[in-house]
């Protein structure tokens, strides 16, 4: 028995959606996951999955601004995943956003493939703005991008970025929390993918980073936590940040986005070990089944 | 041979912070960033004239060098800079993934370098930058060789594309080029003619060099060619295989370690173009201590004296054609 994995054409445009748009997008970027990786034979299914629903809305809810026949275009708001090892998911979004054809979705971490297993800007893929995957890198990144734009260029652009809650481990995060502060990048939305998983275990296990919420006020970041499986509460906590950019809060915005590692596939839910791992091809199956596509068998 | 005459004495660091200078004024996109030690390593030049284009980020080395590369990747062109010891190792894995995979157009000033930092000690004395930044991809290195040329350097690398590492130091060294003598970033500049033994050095081991060319010629009438390596990476190969054909025997000269560096660059020149005998002047796998610069030249064999040596060692290695040497202490050492 063999499965035959095909990917869809279809994109979706950026506009303000409803939830069940949103989930409709979702389902297609978590098949995608799960394809990729699949083919793939290695990668990180869990994290992928678990922030679908944010990066849905993200890129096709209307929050970001971006042209992805313009990948440059110079007004566009930018994405740094800071967790490289997502990279999953931000393909899979960016396929779907029009950046380049969904089918290329099937060489992720293959051989002369744009896909690199981390993302690496050195392959020139469309809509990637920088390399990353050594933890805790992305978010100074995107700080530099942040102060770029507010402070030499006096732009009005945002800067988004995903780091996961064990990455909050490595120091430099704190570094960046302190800089963040210290120079008011109401600019800057900070992203934690707050599943309380990581390789070894649960985050409060390995090294607690609790209470959370508490360390980003105290560095000045303006703090909201949500259930980002919840378009509802997604949206809404990206409409505030944008309000409270628009009107110069004068602090950085973190998103505590509490989710579910591998949510949207049952027997990946909830499980650090599904960190690190690609679905087999019965997973598969399964996986897709459970995300509404009868896999075709031959 | 042609004379060089010490015009006064003046850290590499002030040619780095009036480089700076420059450059801000030449190009708006131009900023800095600060990690505390501004006044150290004058980046302090930069922010006065520009404050606006100055960023403070405290004592957090890392996170200077991973915005350094958000403002690259934003279209600016970011300098920072610290002591070596922070700007070439606190912050390795951000210099190798953020600044060189990203290839993204970062100026990283590392300065207090070597051993002529002086009292500080072995903490501060970094020795092995060279080593490591040469290896990462993307990566030019420089290492200027007095005032006038940290000056040229910092405003050349400024103005190339690509991430970018200068090495100066903290104590004033001698000021023998001039304003107008040559500087191209991978061409190396050949100071004195000679044919009889070629020296190849770096940073402040260029003036050791001159002194002890001019030793060589005047007591044993041997004419060194006295080659300033100012860019480690990328390194003139051209200059330095014509030195090994036309003088047949090589000493390279910096502070530094020996493993990796200056010597370890043209020794892989050499090796896959024009073999000939090298002998190497640099720190021997030991970390420094405190003292005055001259006192730690002299203790970890930094000085003309040690470069002398090496080129008779090297010139009776091509004359006898022998594989190795156990007669001069100190030098020998390297070679067991």
């Amino acid at each position: 028995m063999a499965i035959n994995i095909k990917f869809s054409e279809k994109t979706f445009q950026n506009k303000r959606r409803e939830p069940s748009e949103c989930a409709e997008i979702a389902l297609e970027l978590r098949r995608d996951v799960i394809k990729s990786l699949y083919l793939a034979k290695s990668g990180h299914s869990g994290g992928s999955l678990g922030t679908a629903d944010i990066f849905s809305v993200l890129y096709f809810g209307g929050v970001m601004r971006y042209r992805s026949e313009e990948p440059y275009w110079k007004e566009r708001d930018r994405f740094v995943l800071s967790a490289g090892h997502l990279a999953p998911i931000l393909y899979a979004t960016l396929a779907r956003a029009g950046y380049f054809e969904p089918s290329e979705l099937s060489t992720l971490r293959k051989y002369n493939s744009r896909l690199q297993g981390h993302p690496g800007i050195d392959h020139h893929l469309p809509g990637l703005e920088t390399s990353s995957g050594s933890l805790g890198q992305g978010i100074s990144i995107a700080l530099g991008m942040a102060m770029s734009d507010k402070y030499l260029d006096k732009s009005d652009r945002r800067v988004f970025c995903l780091t996961g809650d064990g990455e909050l481990q490595e120091g430099i995060c704190w570094e960046a929390a302190m800089c963040a502060g210290h120079y008011r990048l109401d600019n800057l939305c900070w992203i934690v993918d707050s599943n309380d998983c990581q390789i070894d275990g649960r985050v409060r296990d390995v090294m607690s980073i609790y209470p959370l919420a508490d360390k980003f006020r105290a560095f000045n970041f303006e703090v909201v936590e949500i259930d980002a499986h919840n378009y509802e509460e997604i949206l809404s906590a990206f409409d505030k940040f944008i309000d409270y950019h628009t009107h110069n809060n004068g602090k950085p915005f973190v998103i505590i986005a509490n989710t579910f590692m591998g949510k949207g596939v049952s027997f990946m839910h909830d499980n650090y070990k599904w960190h690190g791992n690609p679905p087999n091809e019965e997973q598969t199956i399964k996986a897709l089944e459970e995300l509404g596509e009868i896999v075709e068998l031959f | 041979m042609k004379k060089y005459e010490i015009k006064g004495n003046k850290p590499t660091r002030h040619g780095f912070g009036e480089g700076l200078v420059e450059l801000g004024e030449r190009y708006d996109n131009v900023v800095v960033l600060g990690t505390d030690v501004t006044g150290s390593v004058l980046t302090s030049f930069f922010q006065e004239k520009f404050p606006d284009r100055f960023f403070s980020i405290g004592i957090a080395e890392q996170n200077a060098t991973t915005i350094a590369t958000g403002l690259a990747l934003s279209g600016k062109i970011p300098f920072f800079a610290s002591y070596s010891a922070f700007t070439a190792f606190r912050n390795s894995d951000m210099l190798r993934i953020s600044v060189a995979y990203n290839n993204a157009n970062v100026k990283i000033g590392g300065g207090h370098s070597g051993i002529t930092v002086g009292p500080d000690g072995a903490t501060h004395q970094a020795l092995e930058e060279i080593s490591f930044l040469r290896t990462l991809p993307n990566m030019t290195v420089v290492v200027p060789a007095d005032y006038e040329e940290a000056k040229k350097a910092t405003i050349a690398i400024g103005e190339m594309a690509g991430p970018a590492f200068i090495r100066f130091g903290r104590s004033p060294v001698p000021m023998f080029t001039e304003k107008d003598s040559h500087f191209e970033l991978g061409k190396a500049n050949v100071l004195t003619e000679g044919n009889d033994v070629a020296i190849i050095a770096c940073g402040i081991m260029v003036w050791q060099s001159i002194l002890a060319a001019e030793e060589l010629y005047k007591r044993k009438g041997i004419k060194a060619r006295v080659i300033n390596c100012h860019t480690i990476k990328p390194i003139d190969v051209q200059t330095i295989v014509d030195a090994a054909f036309e003088c047949g025997a090589i000493v390279t000269a910096e502070e530094h370690q020996l493993h990796g560096g200056l010597g370890g660059a043209v020794a892989e020149v050499l090796a896959k173009n024009y073999p000939v005998p090298i002998e190497f002047v640099g720190v021997r796998d030991t970390f420094g201590e405190s003292g005055e610069p001259e006192e730690l030249m002299g203790k970890f064999g930094l000085t003309w004296r040690e470069i002398y040596a090496s080129a008779l060692l090297a010139i009776d290695r091509r004359d006898t054609n022998s594989k190795s040497y156990f007669n001069i202490k100190d030098v020998a050492h390297y070679n067991e």
